[in-house]
């Protein structure tokens, strides 16, 4: 399984994987359309927010929509979708993500772009076992 | 896969026998702000099809909804017009809510006909996917008036824009077949069943008045067309009564959005905020994700509130035997169970793998939703029937022939306690011992309301008739109608209101007929006594009521508003104030001004002032059709208090008590007759002053009638209006 592991220790909240991620998937910065979140804890300490592909989402969605990848991913067909954000409101840990720009909801996807570019090494992209 | 398969022969079979008996094709306008602007209208007798206007006067005056239905309705029968009358219509509606997907609960829709049971105005809230599909297809409405002449299907192809009379001597009648027939039918692949609902009721609608409407939605996980019932009132009756098999809607473009919000951003952040509190709250409160709404059956046990025996007692030792573990077996808890999108509250439960033991599918395997808590207490427990499987099944043979799961209960329990106290017997019943606790008994009955023979015709005109027909027999008629669970012809839903004041008259004023939907006040009543004078539980009766409507009138389920609470709401607010759960109203609010774009909407008082002017219109439309008085808010004795002596005794030390501390006479000395006759006066009393004080505070006349002013104030004092009323109270003011 495909994973997005993250390594809060290094992260030095410089926000760059946010703009990646928006940048990738919505053509535009904007932290509000990423699929990982950093939030600050203070004391320049930071919370990294990125989905773990557990699969909850997948057996909530009324329509199918959500499913499994070959790798493990768990991704989203939008024509299937009805923007319902069931997924949203039952993801154990609140990485399913919205924005009224769209209806539909959007999560990581194990893309891998933003681990790329982070500076520091705190996010990277892991094969796990299923 | 489908139960029900349906093999491409008989595709072709049911479509070789479609004749086009009337066509109208439009362009399907675009939903703006929850409305599309306008409500379909087909006439059988003539095969006319049109499209009508809503107009503002209707969405300011009556939102959507149940509003539209019985607006339409009133300007389609007179005073004269009977369940069976041409004129007579079927309307169904959402709401402008309706149909967003990122609430829960906002994929109701509302039926509304003159009803064969109680001679008016009826209505019924049902999931599934019509009304949405309906909305979106172009019609915020449908009315279907007239009598067809050979059966038909109703099509509306919202992909085509095109609505047909369809002549459909193929199809089946029995919903659970009909509905899977109508998905494989006109769908053109499989991907298109998700955008087809059906309304259908069945062949036991066909020999009694008590026939539902079952509203399909497909489940494309499950791969399966489920069912949800618009019982109350006999719709279904109504519907075969114009020899339709199915009203059928075609829509396959639903998204996020289609409802065209005003502000589409805070609909998914409040819709958003209440899956998370359904995820985090709903396992630790009511569990409706896991048990549906049958979790309430050992609530209601517990409480002495679960109907037994004729709504005799309220508790039995075997309830358990039909409390939510004998139906787990059968549920598929796997993923969504919700009957529109987006609804995580998801009370739906789907049984699958379910082998049938009597009637005409006896061996077969089928699949079937539920069974609800009313279905379980109303079939079960009020019959003495503690065997699940005899429940599921029955619940099964009720939807599919099309008859309401609560008519049919209620309606038994009060045969056979007839039998008991025999009132009737074997000769009279056709050979059936109607004994409390036989579910063979309780099938048969069944299955002869399906063949339309034998006593189960006579248990299908409803308790009003039976008391009629069995007095006929030699019974005493007050006897009968203490007993007889009814109250304007409509059957009780299934709680037991000895205890509760406050319920009786939620009961017994309700609109409909006593139905739950309208008032439940009993734990707020008689178990946190949080409403104890007359004034409070008039503000009660005048609140809930007027809340509950609101939800009607938007296409709404009542469940997330108040079967989920807010972690913070019994430690912020408290009494009546906490019952209301007014975080939730607040969303409401939100989600009203978010979908319309109406700015004036500010508070849920606002929202209750559009309930208002509905439910006194409908009670206004009870009036036109001849009732709508105080004597048809009279309650049976027994919602009340012990009938007999052998109930009395059953609670003889609460009784004892209450004649001691509420009606001031020592019990002692007295006989069990003289105690319940002194315990009768006093609550028969009780329930007329409450009448009184719940009329005074919603701006009726002592007859229950709405003032001229009551209407004028709510702008319904329409010249039609005034003059029903005018015509009933001598043209006082």
């Amino acid at each position: 399984m495909k994973v997005l592991v993250t390594n809060e220790e290094p992260c030095i909240g410089c926000h760059l994987c946010e703009d990646v991620c928006s940048q990738a998937w919505y053509k535009e910065i904007n932290r509000g359309l990423s699929s990982i979140r950093i939030t600050s804890l203070g004391n320049a300490e930071w919370a990294l927010a990125v989905c773990s592909q557990c699969g909850e989402c997948v057996d909530i969605c009324p329509t199918g929509a959500l499913y499994r990848d070959k790798a493990g991913v768990v991704r989203l067909k939008k024509q299937e979708c009805v923007g319902c954000l069931s997924c949203v409101g039952f993801c154990p840990n609140g990485t399913m993500y919205f924005h009224d720009d769209y209806v539909e909801p959007f999560k990581c996807i194990s893309c891998g772009l933003c681990a790329k570019e982070c500076p520091t090494g705190a996010i990277t992209i892991e094969l796990l076992p299923d | 896969m489908a139960s029900v398969e349906i093999t491409k022969e008989r595709i072709e079979k049911l479509k070789a026998g479609h004749k086009v008996l009337a066509e109208f094709r439009y362009e399907p306008p675009a939903v703006e702000k929850g409305y599309a602007g306008q409500s379909l209208y087909v006439n059988l007798s003539d095969n006319e099809i049109a499209a009508k206007p809503v107009d503002e006067m209707m969405k300011k005056t009556f939102v959507g909804g149940r509003g539209f239905d019985l607006w339409l309705l009133w300007n389609a029968v007179n005073g004269e017009t009977k369940w069976d009358s041409p004129e007579n219509e079927v309307v169904i509606a959402a709401g402008p809510i309706g149909g967003i997907t990122q609430y829960p609960g906002t994929g109701k829709s509302i039926a509304v006909s003159i009803s064969p049971l109680t001679g008016s105005v009826v209505d019924s809230n049902v999931g599934g996917y019509f009304g949405p599909l309906l909305k979106f297809a172009g019609f915020d409405a449908i009315e279907v008036q007239g009598l067809a002449n050979e059966e038909v299907i109703v099509l509306i192809d919202g992909d085509e824009g095109l609505v047909q009379i369809l002549e459909a001597p193929e199809e089946s009648v029995n919903s659970h077949q009909l509905a899977e027939e109508m998905a494989a039918v006109f769908a053109q692949k499989p991907a298109e069943k998700r955008g087809i609902s059906s309304v259908s009721a069945g062949v036991g609608a066909d020999h009694t008045r008590m026939g539902c409407l079952n509203f399909s939605f497909y489940d494309t996980r499950r791969e399966v067309a489920r069912l949800k019932q618009a019982g109350r009132g006999g719709i279904g009756t109504v519907l075969r009564h114009k020899k339709v098999k199915a009203l059928v809607v075609k829509y396959s473009g639903l998204k996020g959005d289609s409802n065209h919000p005003d502000d589409l951003e805070t609909i998914q952040e409040t819709g958003a905020r209440m899956h998370r509190e359904i995820y985090e709250r709903d396992p630790i409160m009511f569990e409706m994700r896991k048990d549906g709404t049958n979790h309430l059956t050992k609530i209601m046990n517990d409480y002495d509130i679960l109907p037994v025996h004729n709504f005799r007692y309220g508790a039995h030792p075997d309830a358990e035997k039909i409390y939510s573990p004998n139906f787990q077996k059968y549920f598929e808890y796997a993923g969504p169970d919700g009957c529109w999108y987006g609804c995580t509250m998801a009370c739906a439960k789907f049984a699958r793998g379910f082998t049938l033991r009597s009637g005409p599918y006896k061996g077969q395997t089928i699949t079937v939703d539920g069974p609800e808590y009313e279905t379980v207490a109303g079939i079960g427990a009020n019959c003495g029937i503690w065997d699940a499987d005899a429940v599921l099944e029955a619940n099964f043979y009720c939807d599919t022939y099309g008859i309401d799961t609560i008519s049919f209960g209620t309606s038994l329990a009060f045969a056979m306690e007839c039998y008991e106290e025999g009132i009737l017997n074997s000769e009279i019943t056709g050979g059936l011992a109607l004994n409390f606790g036989d579910g063979d008994a309780m099938l048969e009955i069944l299955h002869q309301m399906g063949r339309g023979e034998g006593f189960g015709v006579v248990v299908g005109q409803g308790i009003r008739r039976m008391k009629q027909i069995f007095a006929d027999y030699g019974a005493d008629p007050q006897f009968l109608q203490d007993i007889g669970m009814e109250v304007k012809g409509l059957e009780y839903s299934e709680y037991v209101t000895k205890e509760s004041l406050a319920q009786q008259a939620g009961y017994g004023l309700a609109n409909k007929g006593p139905q739950h939907d309208e008032a439940w006040l009993i734990f707020m009543d008689a178990v946190n006594n949080q409403i104890p004078t007359f004034q409070d539980k008039a503000e009660a009766l005048h609140y809930f009521p007027m809340w509950r409507t609101w939800f009607g009138l938007n296409g709404l389920c009542k469940l997330p508003w108040n079967d989920v609470e807010p972690a913070d709401n019994r430690t912020r607010y408290s009494g009546m104030d906490a019952a209301k759960v007014p975080e939730h109203v607040q969303n409401y609010v939100q989600l009203f001004r978010s979908v319309t774009g109406r700015q004036d909407i500010e508070s849920g008082d606002d929202l209750v002032r559009m309930s208002e002017i509905v439910y006194n219109f409908q009670r206004v439309f009870n009036l036109k059709m001849g009732y709508g008085t105080r004597e048809h808010d009279a309650i049976p004795y027994r919602s009340a208090g012990p009938v007999t002596d052998l109930e009395y005794e059953s609670r003889a030390e609460r009784y004892d008590q209450q004649l001691i501390d509420l009606v001031g006479i020592v019990p002692s000395g007295m006989s069990t007759t003289e105690k319940r006759l002194a315990l009768r006066r006093y609550r028969e009393d009780q329930y007329n002053q409450l009448v009184d004080a719940v009329y005074e505070r919603r701006g009726w006349n002592q007859d229950g009638i709405p003032t001229l002013a009551t209407v004028r104030a709510l702008g319904i004092d329409f010249p039609d209006v005034v003059e029903v009323i005018r015509a009933h109270t001598n043209g006082d003011e």
